[in-house]
């Protein structure tokens, strides 16, 4: 059967976006894929709003302290406090951005922002620095990649974590600068380990203040002179990068992690080469590339169509855009992200989310299949993750859980849906359309549940009711968890 | 108005999994009946980074009394088991084990590099990597890869939790976890996931992946159910989470089950502050459900082929900090308890405490040779091809 319009449009939605919404899925049959991404780029062309958690000098001054000589005046008291306070303000940015990817109109912005996030992954617990890497990556996020890369490489976020504030002149440390080439560039066996220890030596210097601002420490840097890749000079931090962008190598490791993220796990040789050519010699811009994906006419093969498996995020901002709603208790969101095993903000390593199969156990599949439910029909929840320490959104004592378990902690209750915003969606259809409809509108893949078995589950009390049941049980299959 | 339970998801029948699976979903259908003599691993992690000196503690060494003024365990409270070498008073059983020649003490157990975020440390743990590598796959998944490549068996390797750990992940098989068996049979013998299935055309691969885990979950839930009912023990199980996590555990083992490796985990002993008590009660936790599992077992005559064997991400450091407690360290020791070991008692020197690096315990013992040991000596595995590399096996076993 070939594919109609609608699952065109939406899988542009899906990979470009985070799905369609319950506002204008009855849109979809006629609009074209080109006018659909010229919606899409229009939307996201305004400069971002910064979400502000940790605001001023004084939180910067608190929650930035990774000092060794400031932490030390600390009581072991005061370092708790902010730390607490730095885990706080990060589960306030994840649920803040979660928002932003469900109900901005800048939805291809935010799904390239949360691209970039799993991409220069960076997992420290500090407020303030990941608000300010956060707010570089929006404002980047589908501009010129050198730019972004730059700028991430000096957020006192990066410097941070890859422990560049201890590459010394006379104690390098490597890490930060084998991770911009291994992770963040070119990729391995592109670069030799002399380049690591020439970049690291040119990367010397390089840190942040008190105030999370970047600083080049002169006094630290290692200003002899250097070989990188073949060209030799009084290098620093900037050169470094600069030479990293010249490396055609570089447009084809950015190229093909983006084509295995928004178009099949399995890259295309032939495809990546063709674009990484045209990304290359448009200076790396990024509005170009994505263009070339996204209106091409292979990117709408079956092949690539509800093949690839959702992220936890997705699913969740998927669900929340088809079926506005309140949610009762927004901690559910991190629970269910921490169960699921992705995190905003808590990557597991400099290497990022992996993705494709490695989201799908027994258990997260299991509650992915559970979730629709748990949020229409106030299932309960019964949840109840390990402490992890370094990890726990919140630091989770014995007595702590002790408490939450009298409480009943893991009885979640849901959230209440707009059910009439999204019957609205199939208003004008005839009753015997409706379920080849509402099927075509929650799933994107080609093996799609059987309509006659499925009829036999929903409920026939009225029309409302029969929408409802349908979409959940379409939500609660393997299938939905593809896009 | 919302829509009710029962009209969405109906209760199905007790009848098994395999009346409505497709053929192709059978496979796994036809366990492999495992003989008594199995020999199965039992892996305590310790998350948080547990405190290997106040663990097993090094009772005529000044260095350690100095270092740690306020925590130091005193000789006369530390349940001495060689002249040298007490354990933590809370670990009552553990000195019972000792006794009877149970139990297995390896010092200075680590890795080259060693990170000290709880996280990255766990991860290389349960990947088996070096610290600058970023493994997505654990060392029990792999396992399961190398033992059944092309059959899906969830159930050979299994974790008392919610969530699975990533040591269970394999590239291509993964471990199950479930807190309780009822509950897990409960939540997935829904009748519209076996309808679903039967539904299922074969065809597009990510599709047939998840359709497939869902059907290893779905008659691995079954039989784990099953096989949980078959012999429930009569030996009495402290209330706690650790204490009914093996009391499932001892089920298991006790019934015909397949299942070669059991995960449990106990924490939190991240004790930067008020370090004793929290100790205390997790080792008192850790005793008490030990020691019934250790006595059921016995009982029953399975303790010779049961390994257990404790680890935590980190050892903590050498000086005890001013809060009462000890910030985030390197080496520390493994336990390993059962009725089969081949040598007992303390295996190796205590942590050399005059020669540190910045103030932590230096390894002499890489962790991974424990794990190429356990595969290849007790479970019978490749380990060379788990952990990708030539290993030293050690003698315990």
């Amino acid at each position: 059967m070939p594919v109609s319009n609608r699952i065109k449009n939406q899988h542009l939605l899906w990979r470009a976006a985070f799905g369609p919404m319950a506002e204008n899925a009855a849109d979809l049959e006629n609009i074209s894929q080109k006018q659909l991404w010229k919606l899409l780029i229009k939307t996201s062309s305004k400069k971002p709003e910064k979400m502000v958690i940790a605001s001023g000098l004084f939180d910067g001054m608190m929650k930035g302290v990774q000092d060794v000589v400031q932490l030390q005046k600390l009581t072991a008291e005061q370092k708790k406090a902010i730390r607490q306070q730095s885990r706080d303000g990060l589960k306030s940015l994840n649920q803040r951005w979660l928002q932003e990817m469900i109900n901005s109109e800048a939805q291809l912005r935010e799904r390239m922002s949360l691209f970039w996030h799993g991409h220069f992954a960076c997992r420290v617990i500090n407020i303030y620095f990941q608000q300010e890497l956060l707010d570089i990556i929006r404002n980047n996020a589908t501009g010129n990649f050198g730019e972004l890369l730059r700028a991430v490489s000096k957020s006192s976020a990066m410097l941070q974590f890859l422990n560049n504030q201890q590459n010394r002149k006379q104690k390098p440390n490597e890490n930060f600068a084998r991770e911009v080439m291994e992770l963040f560039t070119m990729g391995r066996g592109n670069y030799s380990e002399k380049d690591v220890k020439e970049a690291a030596r040119a990367f010397t210097g390089w840190g942040f203040n008190l105030q999370g601002e970047f600083v080049f420490r002169k006094n630290q840097h290692d200003d002899g002179s250097k070989t990188f890749l073949g060209e030799t000079g009084n290098f620093e931090g900037d050169d470094i990068i600069d030479i990293i962008l010249k490396q055609k190598n570089t447009a084809v490791f950015i190229t093909k992690k983006m084509y295995r993220y928004f178009v099949n796990d399995n890259p295309n040789e032939e495809k990546v080469a063709l674009l990484a050519d045209r990304f290359f010699k448009s200076d790396y811009n990024l509005a170009t590339l994505m263009e070339d994906i996204f209106i091409s006419d292979w990117f709408y093969d079956d092949k690539n169509i509800g093949t690839k498996i959702k992220s936890p995020i997705d699913l969740l901002a998927g669900i929340r855009r088809l079926l506005p709603m309140e949610l009762e208790d927004d901690n559910m969101q991190l629970l269910f992200q921490r169960a699921l095993g992705q995190i905003l903000f808590y990557p597991p390593n400099v290497a990022g989310w992996p993705g494709g199969k490695s989201w799908i156990d027994s258990s997260t599949l299991m509650l992915r299949l559970r979730i629709p439910q748990i949020l229409t029909a106030n299932e309960a929840i019964n949840i109840n993750p390990k402490s992890d320490d370094d990890v726990m959104m919140g630091q989770m004592t014995e007595e702590k859980k002790a408490a939450q378990l009298k409480k009943g902690f893991g009885k979640m209750t849901g959230a209440s849906v707009d059910w009439d915003a999204v019957s609205k969606v199939f208003a004008k259809q005839p009753r015997e359309k409706l379920l080849p409809l509402i099927s075509e509108t929650v799933l994107q893949a080609s093996s799609r549940s059987n309509n006659a078995m499925l009829d036999k589950y929903l409920n026939n009390d009225s029309r409302e009711n029969y929408i409802k049941s349908a979409i959940v049980h379409l939500m609660s299959t393997p299938e939905y968890q593809l896009c | 108005m919302l829509i009710k339970r029962k009209e969405f998801l109906q209760i199905g029948s007790l009848a098994t999994a395999s009346v409505f699976l497709p053929k192709f979903l059978k496979a796994f259908e036809k366990p492999a009946m495992v003989p008594p003599g199995n020999k199965v691993v039992v892996v305590i992690q310790f998350s948080g980074g547990n405190d290997g000196l106040n663990t097993v503690i090094p009772v005529t060494n000044d260095i350690y009394y100095k270092s740690r003024p306020r925590l130091a365990i005193t000789k006369e409270k530390a349940l001495a088991i060689t002249g040298d070498v007490g354990l933590n008073p809370a670990l009552t059983s553990f000195r019972e084990l000792f006794d009877d020649g149970n139990l297995a003490i390896l010092n200075g157990v680590g890795y080259p590099n060693p990170d000290r975020s709880h996280f990255r440390s766990m991860d290389i743990w349960q990947t088996a990597s070096n610290s600058n590598e970023y493994v997505n796959s654990g060392w029990i998944g792999r396992y399961l890869d190398a033992q059944c490549s092309g059959c899906d068996k969830p159930t050979q390797a299994l974790e008392i939790d919610d969530i699975l750990s990533l040591a269970l992940k394999g590239e291509n098989n993964n471990g199950l976890a479930f807190k309780d068996a009822a509950k897990l049979y409960r939540t997935s013998n829904e009748q519209y996931f076996r309808d679903l299935q039967k539904a299922h055309e074969p065809g597009e691969e990510t599709a047939d992946y998840l359709y497939k885990t869902m059907s290893g979950t779905l008659s691995s839930a079954d039989y784990i159910f099953q096989k949980s009912k078959l012999h429930p023990t009569s030996e009495i199980y402290p209330a706690t989470n650790l204490g009914k996590d093996l009391k499932t555990v001892a089920s298991l083992i006790l019934s015909d089950i397949n299942t070669r490796v059991y995960y449990v985990s106990l924490g939190s002993f991240d004790t930067h502050v008020n370090q004793e008590n929290q100790q205390k009660r997790l080792f008192t936790e850790l005793s008490d459900a030990v020691k019934a599992f250790t006595t059921d077992l016995k009982k029953n005559n399975r303790f010779e082929d049961v390994l257990m064997m404790t680890f935590s991400e980190f050892g903590r450091r050498v000086t005890q900090n001013a809060s009462g407690g000890t910030d985030h360290g390197t080496a520390n020791n493994m336990f390993f308890i059962g009725g089969g070991l081949k040598e007992k008692g303390v295996l190796n020197a205590m942590p050399d405490l005059q020669n540190l690096n910045d103030g932590d315990l230096k390894h002499s013992v890489d962790f991974k040779e424990v794990y190429a040991t356990v595969l290849n000596k007790w479970l019978g595995a490749d380990d060379k091809m788990i952990l990708g590399k030539t290993s030293n096996y050690l003698n315990f076993i």
